[in-house]
């Protein structure tokens, strides 16, 4: 019986109050377990180093500065196995009434899945597909390069530090989420 | 100097133990961002659509919880398990690159419903065509390094 609740817990989504702190925990943890920054983009760029480069910014010791980085990247991996494979929520994801009507307006279903269906291999064969997936990539990469970090290293690490520069950087990350809700997804979604 | 290079390449398999602790950390946060659900394209929108607090939620309780932690690990000079300082590199006082390659990123990340944490997470949570978000991501931080010098920062 106890256990079976137990089991539930890890099984069912958590609300934001119990998922945000052990996300902000992740901080501590990190510099505790070897005084390291809490960030994931720059694991782009320590795979751009590791197939060596001319490139100026790709050239430092990727195996001393960044294997930690590689390995809390292939930690996620797993965690996403263990959490989304091994320990699925039974049941669909639930969204917003407002949200379903509005991506509804856009011809988007909600499928009770993470992403919609055209987030999938057949997707990527359409110009819709491969605009938001592999336009969305490239942007992910560029954008967190110029910026020098992501959510976890800007927003949550940035933030937390009281880092002006990471304040402005969320701002962007905010402005640009919105061009690409309001803007550009009705031009894509038409396509 | 021949001595600490043996002492530094000698053991890659102590190494590589003393390193997995980060596979560990990051298994810890994979876990928490699945159930968190913010590796849902369709969260991401509620968030950008103003119609569900719950991403702001997560995110505003991360950073306090985080600060709170800074604030304790400042407060009582605590050290790494290693026994090293705990310090955090202050980031650079220059603005145009972020707001540019903020905005650059927010419209990727709205576009694909993740940033790149959740990337991962989608990967091993069973959504493998994010394999080629994540190859189009390393190309667009490779387009960056070599454009670098080019561009304002």
């Amino acid at each position: 019986m106890m256990l079976m609740t137990v089991l539930d817990f890890f099984r069912e989504p958590w609300p934001w109050y119990i998922a945000g702190p052990l996300i902000g925990l992740t901080v501590p943890l990190l510099l505790l377990l070897g005084n390291k920054d809490f960030g994931v983009s720059s694991n782009l760029r320590h795979v751009c180093s590791v197939f060596g480069s001319k490139v100026k910014f790709f050239s430092y010791d990727w195996r001393k500065e960044g294997s930690w980085n590689l390995l809390f990247f292939l930690g996620i991996v797993l965690g996403g196995v263990v959490a989304g494979v091994w320990l699925a929520n039974p049941e669909g994801l639930k969204v917003a009434e407002a949200t379903s009507q509005s991506l509804a307006n856009l011809g988007i279903g909600v499928n009770g899945q993470l992403a919609p269906d055209i987030f999938s291999w057949a997707g990527l064969l359409s110009l819709k597909g491969l605009l938001l997936m592999v336009g969305g990539g490239l942007l992910i990469g560029f954008g967190t390069a110029y910026a020098g970090g992501c959510t976890s290293g800007h927003s949550i690490l940035g933030l937390a530090n009281f880092q002006l520069p990471s304040l402005v950087a969320t701002i962007g990350f905010f402005i640009g989420g919105l061009i690409t809700t309001h803007f550009l997804l009705p031009l894509i979604f038409k396509l | 100097m021949a001595s600490i290079q043996v002492k530094t390449t000698a053991k890659p398999l102590s190494l590589a133990l003393a390193q997995a602790k980060y596979v560990a950390a990051g298994l810890y946060f994979g876990f928490v961002l699945v159930k968190a659900e913010v590796i849902s394209w369709y969260r991401i929108q509620e968030m950008f659509r103003f119609q569900s607090f719950h991403m702001y939620g997560v995110i505003a309780s991360a950073v306090v919880v985080a600060a709170i932690s800074l604030g304790v690990l400042k407060r009582y000079q605590l050290k790494s398990f290693e026994g090293q300082d705990i310090s955090l590199k202050p980031k650079a006082p220059t603005y145009f690159r972020y707001i540019t390659g903020g905005i650059l990123f927010g419209l990727g990340w709205a576009l694909t419903g993740a940033c790149p944490g959740p990337i991962a997470a989608l990967i091993g949570a069973g959504s493998s065509v994010f394999l080629v978000v994540l190859l189009s991501a390393v190309a667009g931080t490779w387009l960056y390094g070599v454009l670098r010098p080019n561009l304002p920062h």
